[in-house]
């Protein structure tokens, strides 16, 4: 075995230096990237934009730790974007492992903007039942959470008795890290209840709601950390994924690269053993 | 009986679903067996807990290999359960919240500080993984395989910033691939899938498909 076919089997280790190099560099040496924004982008910027001040949103975030970190700085960002037009949240979620960070994330929100909870937003927690819930919840937001997140009755909140229900509000913001998610509330809650929705979904996600986008059902999308770091440009703050951007781009190349070093050893000694 | 009755429920309850879409009368109806799913769908998840801990607990009585790995898990049940179901929110020990399951809490504490880093960690080691695999397994070895190559390169590279860098029309070349021949392929699946659930559903709803109750 020369040394072209040795490479073309190298071991995964040195793969996984490489990889670890690649999106270690930019967090070592800071890389300052411009970053474009895009259609789907600006019409979600655009859509919250429009919102007459003070609307209430209904805001499921549909994710769990393991997509906290494309997820949570479009949440940041949307949090920061509708509280700006002094919207009024009405925040919960369908994952089972996701009440414990949303909560988080709100809190650190809602101080820095000092937002107050009840009258500015509420958290409802999880519940099971995923698409049952959600046509549910559009008929009778206090008949599926009696009580927040906290054990407080729902409608002892000052926020929750201007709405209970589905149409009571302005837009859907939809934070989405898979089943149930996006497609999920188009299919039950948009589509039948005509309220205009948003989603910023995981980056792999993203091409499986572009039809949803196009079609008008979605009015805005935000894919991956991409797609929160454009936004993050737009709404004028530099959070986790504008930080991520650099980190993201090395790790792609790196992947890129290594996709195209392993088409030329492939080639190349596909031939030589076609010589012999 | 056993098989008619079932049946008949299915029938009703599906006939109920889809008149509420069309006929607002309906609704409070449909409300109603709606509310009986979600009672239904909590008493499986307890079900469920308690299937995961007869499992785990025949494995640590069997003195199973993973049995280690069981009593960790059974542990975590049943600490996780006591802190943030039985305990109160009133049961403070040394200036820490031991019940409930607010921010503050041991329940919130033990979420955020291992379990989230945990998944997270899980998560980010598949960009090494996707790293080893593509390089072994990304090979044109077709045409088709090097037109699926040569997209996923120019998705990727247009996708973040430095695409644009390297050349000004990526992002450009990268949102008409998602929007034009992404978005031809995904909605031929999604139409081809909604008509097919369309049929199975008319099929269980007019009493044709019963495979569900067993047989035939």
């Amino acid at each position: 075995m020369d040394w072209m076919q040795r490479l073309e089997k190298l071991d995964r280790r040195i793969i996984f230096v490489i990889m670890l190099i690649a999106v270690s560099i930019p967090v070592l040496v800071r890389l300052d990237m411009p970053i474009p924004s895009s259609k789907e982008v600006d019409d979600y910027y655009e859509t919250i934009e429009k919102l007459p001040d003070g609307s209430v949103v209904f805001f499921p975030a549909d994710f769990d730790p393991g997509s906290v970190a494309e997820l949570e700085p479009m949440m940041r960002s949307a949090l920061t974007h509708l509280w700006r037009k002094n919207c009024k949240i009405v925040c919960f979620t369908l994952w089972d492992t996701g009440p414990g960070i949303v909560d988080a994330i709100l809190r650190d929100m809602a101080g820095k903007m000092n937002k107050e909870y009840g009258t500015d937003y509420v958290f409802l927690g999880f519940k099971a039942g995923r698409e049952v819930i959600m046509v549910q919840i559009a008929n009778s937001i206090s008949g599926v959470f009696p009580q927040d997140y906290s054990g407080k009755p729902t409608k002892d909140l000052p926020l929750m008795q201007q709405v209970d229900k589905l149409t009571d509000t302005k837009l859907i913001v939809n934070i989405s890290a898979g089943y149930p998610g996006t497609k999920e509330w188009v299919q039950q809650v948009r589509t039948r209840y005509a309220v205009p929705m948003l989603s910023g979904c995981t980056g792999v996600s993203a091409p499986e709601y572009y039809p949803y986008y196009q079609s008008g059902q979605l009015s805005g999308l935000l894919g991956g950390l991409g797609g929160a770091a454009k936004y993050e440009a737009r709404v004028g703050v530099k959070g986790d994924a504008t930080a991520g951007m650099p980190a993201q781009s090395m790790g792609h190349l790196a992947v890129i690269a290594l996709i195209l070093m392993g088409n030329v050893l492939y080639v190349v000694n596909k031939k030589k053993a076609g010589a012999r | 009986m056993r098989r008619e009755i079932p049946i008949l429920i299915t029938i009703v309850i599906g006939w109920v679903m889809v008149m509420d879409f069309f006929f607002p009368p309906v609704s409070s109806v449909a409300t109603r067996m709606r509310d009986w799913t979600l009672i239904l769908i909590a008493i499986s998840q307890m079900l469920g807990v308690a299937n995961v801990a007869r499992i785990n607990l025949d494995k640590v009585s069997r003195k199973h290999p993973d049995a280690p790995y069981a009593m960790v898990l059974l542990l975590a049940i049943v600490l996780m359960i006591a802190f943030g179901v039985f305990l109160p929110k009133s049961a403070t020990i040394g200036g820490l919240t031991w019940g409930g399951h607010e921010g503050g809490s041991v329940f919130d504490k033990v979420y955020n500080q291992m379990y989230v880093p945990m998944q997270g960690t899980m998560f980010s080691l598949l960009a090494f993984f996707i790293a080893s695999a593509a390089y072994r397994a990304f090979k044109i070895r077709s045409p088709e395989a090097t037109i699926l190559g040569v997209t996923a390169v120019i998705i990727m590279i247009g996708q973040v910033p430095i695409g644009s860098l390297l050349w000004d029309g990526m992002p450009g070349l990268s949102a008409w691939i998602m929007n034009v021949p992404n978005l031809a392929a995904k909605r031929a699946i999604l139409i081809g899938a909604a008509l097919g659930a369309i049929a199975t559903g008319m099929k269980v709803i007019l009493g044709l498909e019963r495979n569900y109750v067993g047989g035939e």
